[in-house]
């Protein structure tokens, strides 16, 4: 091996050593699998922790009923490829169930899928749940542990979190509790994307340059979709667009864009004045502390 | 772009960095050149941990080094001037930036260790920001455990205050050994070189018994930005690197792939007729061939193969995680640890370390601990505390009963099964771990073995 690691090396051997950790000391893990970016690079990472071997964990999707068909699509192609267990658990059942109430048929179904996925480990019992969220995507998750305890509601309680040193992760929970394990939480956006043009890693094609219409409002480009059709004057126009974070359509915007390669993506991302989700989510947008919020009552 | 980029410019003039006067942080025409040096050679990584006091002016100096390098965007600017102006104050305030909880923003403190990326060319960088209280003790503990560089602030025209004194003590204690004293506020002290040099005096003189290996001085001006990342034009006097320059040129990950080789099992595995054991190398070097012991059994064997995605490598160092295989067939689990065979640590079955306790409920004497140290638990009792470290005397107090949060003590440990652990002073990695209330799994005191 070469004598001095790169950045990326050292923090694809920090995730690694963390799913291991996981794997070793969690009774009933799982992997939360949206088929976004960021969850991409995690099944390449847990590849490289348990290969030949199989995962220690199934992958979980919680399915708002709004995604992007493209991202379903490869999230299935993933999943096959891979040959692991891939559970997906749908908010439109905890509509079904009541256990979900919206406003309205429109209103994003973002933050709703906290109780989906709360329903999840409960069905499951899972006692750790490994996402693919980062420390610099947004101020509240700049606090947050690696290995980051739940209660039994799984509610976050930011200002009482157990202190994490060394590499000595402590995922001790009784029963109906959990934590939330983050090996990605020292990288950044360009990180990942540094990662996915070093691995070769294929990502759904939206998050590259394409042409789709959408409208302009409050800074941001909407797209324009079924669910999120144009209001009264807006006028459509058709633009070249990339996502830099896939969600919910009905609060995630793209940004214009040429970059129809990682590397280009990265020269963009180098470039860019805005945060990743500054340029693209809406559901961040409502008040300083919408993430920590969130986050209180169980988002991931 | 769109209204944010608009906004985002005219906030610039309204930071409160000294009159508008803020370099283009990433100039065009070096942007291309940028570019392709980070496509090409991705920079190693480097942990630092910042500490100070608000006076000190820590918030600046993050929010300096964010900036100037481009780390800042503008839709934070605009965030941060918009809460600003909600709060009444007549510029942005760039802590807000860094105090990331609701509670924090309320109270204008800052409660919990964050963490902060940069990146340059040469190498990324990962910042925990410890708040500089004396009651967050634990926090700077917390930063300084994974860093391996700590910027200590010091007031150009204070000089030694008790809290640096305390924050250099903590470094130390964490076993930082690459420690750089950041003398802020020179534009407060003329930009001359007599106010630097009593700082560094005084810091020099408190340090020395401590023998840190690479203690280092910078004269900067977080506000007016000079020394930071760019030089300035006023300290003409001063020749060294610049805190950034200082930062690029360290290199800590020589030093710990020095030591002898240690490697804790994770996982094992089947795979291909052999038993790998799945881990992380924690210290030193390890090649195809060399002897190691396995700890407990005790028994003497060599490493026949290293496995890594890429292939099978002849070596791997402090850092890497593998997967390993034993010429022997020997009965492993994880927690078990393989070591250089001619530098084995001893099995302890008692310690006396140093605690830092980080709980709010007080040690119990008779209270039932779990121990993590490498990925072996182990049940643990408290048996005595011996002293309690003044933090703001430095000196030990004899005959406290137990510790409180963020004391910091010398204690006697009993184990129900042994450890295989080195001095923490000798390597962090094997010499660290950490308590855990057995009844409410909390996370409650750090230790640092003797």
């Amino acid at each position: 091996m070469r004598a001095d690691r790169s950045h990326l090396d050292w923090l694809e051997s920090e995730a690694i050593f963390i799913l291991r950790e996981v794997a070793g000391e969690c009774a009933r893990p799982a992997l939360l699998f949206s088929g976004g970016k960021d969850s991409l690079v995690l099944l390449r990472l847990a590849e490289r922790a348990f290969r030949p071997g199989r995962f220690p964990f199934p992958l979980v999707h919680i399915d708002t009923g709004h995604n992007f068909p493209e991202v379903i699509a490869f999230r299935d192609q993933r999943a096959a490829e891979l040959g692991e267990e891939l559970i997906v658990r749908s908010v439109e059942d905890s509509m079904a169930r009541g256990t979900v109430k919206l406003r309205s048929a429109e209103e994003s179904r973002n933050a709703a899928q906290s109780v989906t996925l709360l329903e999840a480990i409960e069905e499951f019992g899972f006692d750790a749940a490994i996402g693919g969220a980062r420390r610099d995507e947004e101020k509240a998750r700049a606090k947050e542990r690696v290995f980051s305890f739940r209660d039994a509601f799984g509610q976050w309680d930011p200002r009482n979190q157990r202190p994490e040193l060394w590499d000595l992760y402590n995922p001790r929970v009784g029963a109906g509790e959990h934590v939330r394990v983050f090996p990605l939480s020292n990288w950044t956006e360009l990180d990942v994307w540094q990662y996915i043009a070093r691995e070769k890693l294929e990502v759904p094609a939206i998050y590259y340059a394409h042409r789709r219409p959408v409208v302009r409002r409050n800074g941001l480009l909407v797209p324009v979709t079924g669910l999120t059709p144009p209001r009264a004057g807006e006028a459509v126009e058709e633009v070249c667009v990339r996502f830099r974070t896939v969600g919910d359509v009905s609060c995630t915007c793209p940004v214009e864009s040429v970059a129809a390669t990682p590397q280009e993506v990265i020269v963009e991302t180098l470039a860019t004045r805005i945060t990743e989700r500054g340029a693209t989510r809406m559901d961040d947008q409502t008040s300083e502390s919408s993430m920590e919020r969130r986050k209180r009552e169980g988002y991931f | 772009m769109s209204a944010t980029g608009v906004t985002g410019l005219a906030l610039k003039n309204d930071l409160r960095f000294s009159g508008g006067e803020i370099h283009a942080a990433r100039k065009p025409e070096t942007m291309e050149g940028q570019m392709r040096t980070v496509l090409a050679h991705p920079g190693t990584v480097l942990r630092f941990i910042t500490a100070g006091s608000v006076d000190d002016g820590k918030s600046t100096l993050i929010g300096r080094l964010l900036h100037d390098t481009k780390q800042i965007l503008e839709d934070q600017l605009f965030a941060v001037a918009q809460a600003s102006k909600k709060r009444g104050f007549a510029g942005s305030d760039l802590s807000l930036l860094t105090d990331g909880l609701e509670a924090e923003r309320e109270q204008g403190i800052t409660i919990d260790v964050a963490y902060r990326y940069c990146a340059t060319p040469k190498r990324k960088f990962i910042i925990a920001d410890t708040p500089g209280h004396e009651q967050y003790t634990r926090n700077m503990a917390t930063g300084a455990s994974t860093a391996d560089a700590a910027v200590i602030l010091a007031d150009a025209t204070k000089g030694l205050l008790p809290q640096g004194k305390r924050h250099l003590y903590i470094a130390h204690l964490l076993g930082i050994r690459d420690i750089v004293v950041a003398v802020n506020k020179m534009d407060l002290a003329g930009y001359e070189q007599p106010a630097f040099e009593a700082v560094r005096e005084a810091f020099a003189a408190f340090a020395a018994p401590m023998r840190i290996p690479s203690l280092r001085f910078v004269p900067l001006s977080a506000l007016a930005g000079d020394m930071v990342v760019e030089r300035g034009s006023r300290m003409g006097w001063y020749r060294g690197p610049t805190l950034l320059e200082l930062l690029e040129a360290l290199e800590p990950a020589e030093a710990a792939a020095a030591r002898p080789f240690r490697f804790a099992v994770q996982l094992v595995q089947r795979a291909g007729g052999e038993r790998r054991y799945l881990g992380r190398v924690a210290s030193g070097t390890v090649h195809v061939g060399d002897a190691v012991a396995v700890l407990p059994s005790g028994r003497h064997t060599r490493v026949s193969a290293i496995h890594t995605h890429a292939g099978q490598p002849q070596d791997a160092r402090a850092g890497d995680s593998v997967s390993l295989a034993l010429a022997d067939d020997i009965d492993v689990s994880r927690g078990d640890v393989f070591a250089q065979a001619a530098q084995a640590p001893q099995a302890r079955h008692s310690l006396q370390a140093t605690l830092v306790w980080l709980a709010a409920e007080p040690l119990d004497p008779r209270g039932r601990y779990l121990l993590k140290h490498t990925t072996r638990t182990v049940r643990a009792k408290v048996s005595a505390v011996n002293y309690v470290m003044d933090v703001n005397a430095l000196e030990p107090r004899y005959g406290a009963p137990a510790l409180a949060m963020n004391d910091i003590g010398q204690v006697s440990l009993e184990l129900a099964q042994p450890v295989f652990a080195d001095a923490y002073a000798a390597d962090r990695a094997t010499g660290a771990f950490i308590l855990i209330d057995a009844h409410s799994h909390h996370t409650v005191a750090a230790g640092m073995i003797r």
